[in-house]
C-alpha cells in the first residue's frame, strides 16, 4: 500500500516527507510515476506538492522571478515577462517530452530527478538560477548546480524539497539560449545539452558569460573557463573557438546507448557555440 | 466519401468509403488483445530470465504457490517434450519443440527475457509478487550476441544438437549456423573482375523491432472436458490454433481461437508466445487466465527482425549492363533457427538481370530473442546492400540512377536467377513513373542530397476462406478468417459490393473465429486482399449463380436466359416480359425459392504477383552534427489495382516510415552482459511525427490477371527501399557511403569526419 498525501502548506509537506524515509515528493509525476511502474522506485508514501498555493504560479521576486516548484513547463510560456527575460530557460523547459508531458512536468521535478541529461538544468545554471529549499530546518537558497549529486541522487536532506526556482533580474543587454542534441526531433533524451547566458556592453563586448553543459558528466556542469573565454571579447570566431576548447576539456561523458564519448564531446562544443550565437543575438536585440 | 469516378470501369472499387471498423476504433470501443475479459478470469504473469544464456538446474515454485491468491504455477516441464515434431502453418512448417521452448524454456534460457516460469493469481499484483517467490537455480553460461561472433567455430553453442541444414558437407560438429544455401550460375568472379564498374563492401545492420503499439496478450480457458478457448489478437487465429494445439499436443478441434481487434502486427504476430502457457495455467487453476506482455517484454522476448551482415560485389560493363553479383549473407536467427532462410537469395535475384550469380546465405543462432517476420522479411536488409551498390555503379558509369535501373530491371517474360518466371510485373512501370515525378526536378539546398532506391517483394497467395450470406432484407454478411491489419475489411466490403451490386454500406465484413469459417493462413505476405478477396468474390459469384438458377425456376426459362446485371436478375428469353428481380427481392423471397442464399468458398491460389516500388528521398545533413533530416519523400508503387486507395496509400506511407526509422535510428542495443539496453520507445528510437514530412504516394496500376479486380498486394514492399534511398541521399549530400545501420547522428558525424 502506498500512502498518498496532499498537504496544503510547506510545513506539512516537509513534515510528511521527514516522517517516511522512502517518501517521495510528487510534482508532475512524469518521472516518478514511470519509475514506479517499472519497479525502479517503490516509495511507501507520495507527497503531492501541487495543492500548496505558493508552489504554483510565477511571481516577481527581487527584480527577477520566483517560479513555484509545481508550475508545469507549458505555464511558463504564458508569462510574457519571463519569456522576454529568460527565453533560453523557457525554451529548455519546453523541449521536455511532448506537449502532453509538459502540461504536467515541472522544472523542479526535472532538477530533482537528477538526470545528467535533464534539459532545463543547464539553462537554469547558465542563468544563475537558485532553488529555494524548504525542510524541517527551515529555508535555504541553493545554486541550481548544487542540487544534483549524482545520477538519480540529490543533495537534499530527508524532509527537504524545492519550493521555488528563482531567476535573477535580467541584465538589460543580456541574452540566454539552450540547445540540445537528440537523434529525433522530440520525445527523446539529450545526448548533450548546452546553455549559455551572457551580457554585452554597448559596443558588443561580452562583460559576463556563463556556459553550462548537460549529459557530459554525472551532473550538469557550469564550465567557468568557457564563460571566461568569452568575457572581454567581441564574440569573434577565435573567442568562440577558445570557449569550445574549454567546453571539450570539461567534458567527461560516458559511452552509452545514447552516444559515444567522442560524439558527446564534439557536440558539446558545437552546441555551445551555436547557443552562444543565439544568446548574442538576443542580447543584441535587447540592448 | 463514396465518390464515383465516371471514367472508372467500376462502381465501388477504387473509391474511398469510410472503413467499417473506424467508429469503434476512434471511440475506444474496439476490443484489442489486452482488453478481453472472461467471466471468472484471473491474471497470469511470466518470470523471465535475467541471463542471456544459462542452464536451468531447477525451478522451485512452492513458495509462490503458497502465497494467498495464487492459483497455479507452471514451468517448461509442464509442456510436452516434442523433439523433431513440426506443425503445418499452410505456408511452411514450424518446429514445435523450438516454439514450445520459446514459450517456456526447458533446460536452458537462451536470451535475456526468455520465459522460464509463469503463475496465475486473483490479481495482477499478487501474480507479480508471486514471481518474486519463485527460485530458479541458474548455471550462467558464456553468451554470444554479435552475429559474426555467433557464426565463429569457437562461439558458445546454443543448441548442442544443432547441425547446419543444407550444408554441402554435413558435419557432426555442434554449430550455431542453422542453415545454409548457395546458388552459382556462370562465373561471377570472372565477370566482376572484368567489369567496367564494380561496387562492393560489407554492409551490416542490427536487429530491429516491428514496434506494434499493442503488446501481445491473450485470455485462455481450458475446461476439464478438454475443450479450450483462446481470445487473442494475432495475424491469424488458425495459426494460433495450430501452434497452441501443437505445443500442447492436443487435437486441433479442442482449441477454438477467437480473434480480437489487432493493434499492429507487421509480421510480428504471425507466431505466438503466450497462448499455450495461458492454457496450462487455466487448466491448473480451473479459471480463464489472461497473460499480457509489458512493452519491455515485447522488446526483450518478441520479434525482432533479423540483423544481417553481407559481403557483396556487383558489377556492370561500360554500357551499363549488369554482369554479375556475388553476395555472402549471414542473417541473425536469434535464439532458434529461422532467420533469413531462402528469402535473402530470392529478393537478391528478383530485381535485375544478372548473367552470373554467386551467392551464399546462412542463418546463425545467438543469445537474442528468436526473430519473427517483419514486413517483407529479410528484404529491406539485403536491398540496402544491393541498392547502395547499384547507385554507386551508376555513379561510376556516369549514368542516371533510374536509367541504369531501367536498363537492367526484370520484365515480363524474364526468368530470374532463382527461377522466378516474371509475369505481369510492374518494375519498369514504377521506374518510368518515378522518372516522371516533379520531385526529381525540385532544387536542392546546401547540404541536401537526393537518393532513389527500388524494392521487390514476392507477395503470396495461399489458403483462404470466405462466406457470403444474404440477410432477409438483402444486406450482406461477409465472413473471413483473416484479421484486419491494414483496412482489409473495407476492401472485402468494396469487392462484395461491387460484385453483388449492393451499396457498400449494406455489406458487413466480419472476421470469424476458427469454428465459424474455413481454414485460412495468416494475414501476411501481402496476401489478404489478393487471396481472401478472391475467395469473397468467388463466394459472391456462387450466390449470383444460385440466384440466377432460382430466377430461371421462377420464370420457367432456361438458366442461360437469365442474366445478372446491376444487382438484379434479368430475363433475356425472347418474348418474355418478366420484370427484373433485385438482390433485395431475391433475399426477401428466398424461403419460397429454395431457402437461405449463402455460400462459403475455400481456395488456395498461388498465382499472386510480386510488388515493386521505387522511392525518392531528399535529406538534409547537418555537416557539424551528422543529423539527417528527411525533407521530402515520394513512394511510387505498382499495386495491381487499389481497391480502397486510402488504405493502399496508408500502407505505402506506413512502410516508408518504418523503413525511415530503420535507416536512421532504430537498433537493438546490447550491453556487455548480453542484456538489451533499450527495451522501450525512449531509447528504441522509432520516428515521431515531427521527424517526418508528408510521405507522397504515387499509385501505379498494372493489374494482376489472377485477381478479379487486378490486386497484387501492397503491404510489404514499401518498407524495402527506404534504407538504401536514404543511404543514397546521404551519399549525395555528404559524399560518404554509409554501409552500417542505423545512420544515426554519431555514425554520420564519424563518416563525415573520418574521411572514409
Ligand atoms: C515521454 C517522456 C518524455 C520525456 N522527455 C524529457 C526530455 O526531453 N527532457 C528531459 O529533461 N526530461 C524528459 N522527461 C523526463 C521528465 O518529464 C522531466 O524530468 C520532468 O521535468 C520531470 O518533472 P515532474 O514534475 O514530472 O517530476 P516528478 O516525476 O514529479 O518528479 C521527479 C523526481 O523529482 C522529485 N521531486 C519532484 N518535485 C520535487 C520538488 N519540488 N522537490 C524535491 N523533489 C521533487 C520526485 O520525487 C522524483 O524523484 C520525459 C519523460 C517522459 C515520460
Amino acid at each position: 500500500m502506498i500512502a498518498f498525501h496532499s498537504p496544503q502548506t510547506l510545513e506539512d509537506a516537509s513534515a510528511l516527507l521527514a516522517a517516511e524515509p522512502s517518501a517521495r515528493p510528487l510534482s508532475g509525476g512524469t518521472d516518478l510515476l514511470v519509475q514506479m511502474r517499472s519497479g525502479r522506485v517503490e516509495p511507501a508514501a507520495i507527497v503531492d506538492l501541487k495543492q500548496i498555493p505558493s508552489m504554483r504560479g510565477i511571481r516577481a521576486h527581487d527584480g527577477g522571478f520566483a517560479i513555484g516548484a509545481a508550475t508545469p513547463c507549458t505555464a511558463l510560456l504564458d508569462d510574457a515577462a519571463l519569456c522576454a527575460a529568460w527565453p533560453g530557460v523557457v525554451e529548455a523547459a519546453n523541449l521536455i517530452g511532448s506537449v502532453q508531458v509538459r502540461n504536467r512536468a515541472t522544472m523542479a521535478g526535472n532538477l530533482c530527478n537528477a538526470s545528467p541529461a535533464a534539459d532545463s538544468v543547464p539553462a537554469l545554471i547558465a542563468a544563475d538560477a537558485r532553488a529555494l529549499v524548504v525542510g524541517p530546518a527551515g529555508e535555504r537558497e541553493v545554486p541550481i548546480a548544487d542540487i544534483p549529486a549524482a545520477p538519480g541522487k540529490t543533495n537534499l536532506a530527508q524532509g527537504e524539497f524545492v519550493a521555488e526556482i528563482r531567476l535573477p533580474a535580467k541584465s538589460a543587454s543580456g541574452g540566454d539560449a539552450y540547445l540540445r542534441s537528440i537523434p529525433r526531433t522530440e520525445m527523446d533524451i539529450a545526448v548533450v545539452g548546452a546553455g549559455v547566458s551572457l551580457v554585452l556592453d554597448s559596443s558588443g563586448t561580452c562583460t559576463a558569460a556563463r556556459v553550462a553543459l548537460g549529459a557530459v558528466a554525472p551532473t550538469a556542469l557550469l564550465v567557468e573557463e568557457a564563460g571566461a573565454a568569452l568575457v572581454g571579447t567581441g564574440l569573434d570566431d577565435a573567442a568562440l573557438d577558445r570557449m569550445a576548447d574549454a567546453v571539450r576539456a570539461a567534458c567527461n561523458p560516458i559511452n552509452d546507448k545514447r552516444g559515444t564519448v567522442e560524439y558527446r564531446t564534439a557536440m558539446a562544443a558545437i552546441l555551445a557555440k551555436r547557443a552562444t550565437r543565439i544568446a548574442q543575438s538576443r542580447a543584441g536585440a535587447n540592448s | 466519401m463514396t465518390e464515383h469516378n465516371p471514367l472508372s470501369q467500376f462502381r465501388v472499387v477504387g473509391t474511398r468509403p469510410v472503413r467499417p471498423d473506424g467508429i469503434d476504433k476512434v471511440t475506444g470501443k474496439a476490443i484489442y488483445g489486452p482488453d478481453h475479459v472472461a467471466p471468472g478470469m484471473i491474471h497470469g504473469a511470466i518470470l523471465r530470465s535475467p541471463h542471456p544464456h544459462a542452464r536451468i538446474r531447477s525451478i522451485d515454485t512452492s513458495k509462490a504457490l503458497a502465497l494467498p491468491g495464487v492459483k497455479a504455477a507452471v514451468t517448461g516441464q509442464d509442456l510436452p517434450h516434442l523433439p523433431g515434431k513440426s506443425v503445418s502453418l499452410g505456408e511452411g512448417e514450424a518446429d514445435l519443440a523450438n516454439l514450445s521452448c520459446n514459450c517456456l524454456a526447458r533446460d536452458k534460457a537462451l536470451y535475456e527475457g526468455h520465459a522460464v516460469a509463469a503463475v496465475a493469481a486473483t490479481s495482477a499484483s499478487i501474480a507479480r509478487e508471486a514471481l518474486k517467490l519463485i527460485t530458479v537455480d541458474y548455471e550462467v553460461l558464456p553468451h554470444v550476441i554479435d552475429l559474426e561472433d555467433a557464426a565463429r567455430d569457437d562461439a558458445p553453442i546454443l543448441h548442442p544438437d544443432l547441425r547446419t541444414q543444407g550444408a554441402e558437407e554435413p558435419s557432426d560438429k555442434p554449430t550455431n549456423i542453422a542453415f545454409t544455401f548457395a546458388l552459382k550460375q556462370g562465373d561471377a568472379a570472372k565477370a566482376l573482375d572484368g567489369a567496367a564498374a564494380v561496387a562492393s563492401g560489407r554492409f551490416a545492420m542490427p536487429p530491429v523491432h516491428q514496434g506494434y503499439i499493442e503488446p501481445h496478450a491473450c485470455v485462455a480457458s481450458w475446461n476439464a472436458d478438454g475443450q479450450g478457448q483462446v481470445w487473442c489478437s494475432s495475424q491469424g487465429p488458425f495459426m494460433v490454433r495450430a501452434v497452441t494445439a501443437g505445443v500442447l499436443d492436443i487435437p486441433v478441434s479442442d482449441v477454438r481461437v477467437t480473434p480480437l481487434e489487432i493493434g499492429g502486427g507487421f509480421g510480428g504476430k504471425t507466431t505466438i508466445y503466450l497462448e499455450p502457457v495461458a492454457m496450462l495455467l487455466s487448466r491448473k487453476a480451473g479459471r480463464p487466465v489472461r497473460l499480457a506482455m509489458s512493452r519491455e517484454d515485447v522488446f526483450r522476448a518478441s520479434g525482432p527482425a533479423p540483423g544481417l551482415v553481407v559481403d557483396i560485389r556487383i558489377g556492370a560493363d561500360a554500357e551499363g549492363n549488369l554482369v554479375g553479383i556475388e553476395a555472402d549473407m549471414l542473417y541473425d536467427a536469434g535464439a532458434f533457427p529461422g532467420g533469413g532462410t531462402m528469402l535473402g537469395p530470392l529478393v537478391l535475384s528478383n530485381m535485375y538481370r544478372y548473367p552470373a550469380v554467386d551467392i551464399r546465405t546462412r542463418d546463425a543462432v545467438s543469445n537474442k530473442p528468436s526473430v519473427a517476420a517483419y514486413r517483407a522479411p529479410a528484404a529491406p536488409q539485403i536491398t540496402f546492400a544491393i541498392e547502395s551498390c547499384i547507385d554507386d555503379i551508376a555513379a561510376q558509369l556516369g549514368m542516371d540512377p533510374i536509367a541504369f535501373r531501367l536498363k537492367n530491371a526484370l520484365r515480363p517474360g524474364d526468368t530470374s536467377a532463382m527461377g522466378m518466371e516474371c509475369g505481369e510485373i510492374g518494375f519498369v512501370e514504377c521506374l518510368d513513373s518515378a522518372n516522371a515525378q516533379d520531385h526529381l526536378k525540385a532544387p536542392l539546398g546546401d547540404n541536401e542530397g537526393r537518393g532513389i532506391a527500388a524494392g521487390y517483394w514476392i507477395n503470396i497467395g495461399g489458403a483462404s476462406s470466405a462466406s457470403v450470406s444474404l440477410a432477409e432484407d438483402g444486406s450482406v454478411a461477409v465472413v473471413t478468417g483473416n484479421p484486419d491489419i491494414g483496412g482489409s475489411r473495407a476492401s472485402m466490403a468494396i469487392m462484395a459490393s461491387e460484385r453483388l451490386g449492393v451499396p457498400y454500406e449494406k455489406v458487413r465484413p466480419i472476421i470469424g473465429d476458427t469454428a465459424t469459417i474455413g481454414y485460412s493462413v495468416v494475414t501476411g505476405g501481402s496476401r489478404t486482399t489478393f487471396a481472401v478477396g478472391r475467395a469473397v468474390v468467388q463466394a459472391c459469384d456462387t450466390i449470383i449463380a444460385d440466384m440466377k438458377k432460382r430466377a430461371a425456376n421462377v420464370w420457367q426459362v432456361a438458366e442461360d436466359d437469365v442474366e445478372w446485371r446491376n444487382g438484379a436478375v434479368h430475363c433475356t428469353a425472347k418474348g418474355n416480359d418478366n420484370a427484373p428481380m433485385t438482390i433485395t427481392e431475391m433475399a426477401e423471397n428466398a424461403n419460397t425459392t429454395g431457402g437461405p442464399i449463402a455460400a462459403e468458398v475455400s481456395i488456395n491460389p498461388h498465382d499472386s504477383l510480386p510488388a515493386y516500388g521505387v522511392h525518392i528521398c531528399d535529406v538534409a545533413v547537418d555537416p557539424e552534427t551528422g543529423h539527417v533530416s528527411i525533407k521530402r519523400y515520394t513512394v511510387v508503387q505498382d499495386v495491381g489495382r487499389a481497391i480502397h486507395p486510402d488504405y493502399v496509400e496508408g500502407q505505402m506511407q506506413g512502410g516508408a516510415v518504418q523503413g525511415i526509422g530503420w535507416a536512421l535510428n532504430e537498433a537493438y542495443i546490447y550491453n556487455s552482459k548480453g542484456c538489451l539496453d533499450n527495451p522501450g520507445f525512449l531509447d528504441y528510437r522509432m520516428p515521431v511525427a515531427s521527424d517526418l514530412p508528408m510521405i507522397d504516394t504515387v499509385i501505379v496500376e498494372k493489374p494482376n490477371p489472377a485477381h478479379p479486380y487486378g490486386v497484387k498486394g501492397v503491404g510489404e514492399v514499401p518498407i524495402v527501399p527506404p534504407l538504401a534511398a536514404i543511404g543514397n541521399a546521404v551519399k549525395a549530400a555528404t559524399g560518404k557511403r554509409i554501409r552500417e545501420l542505423p545512420m544515426s547522428p554519431d555514425r554520420v558525424f564519424a563518416a563525415i569526419n573520418g574521411g572514409k
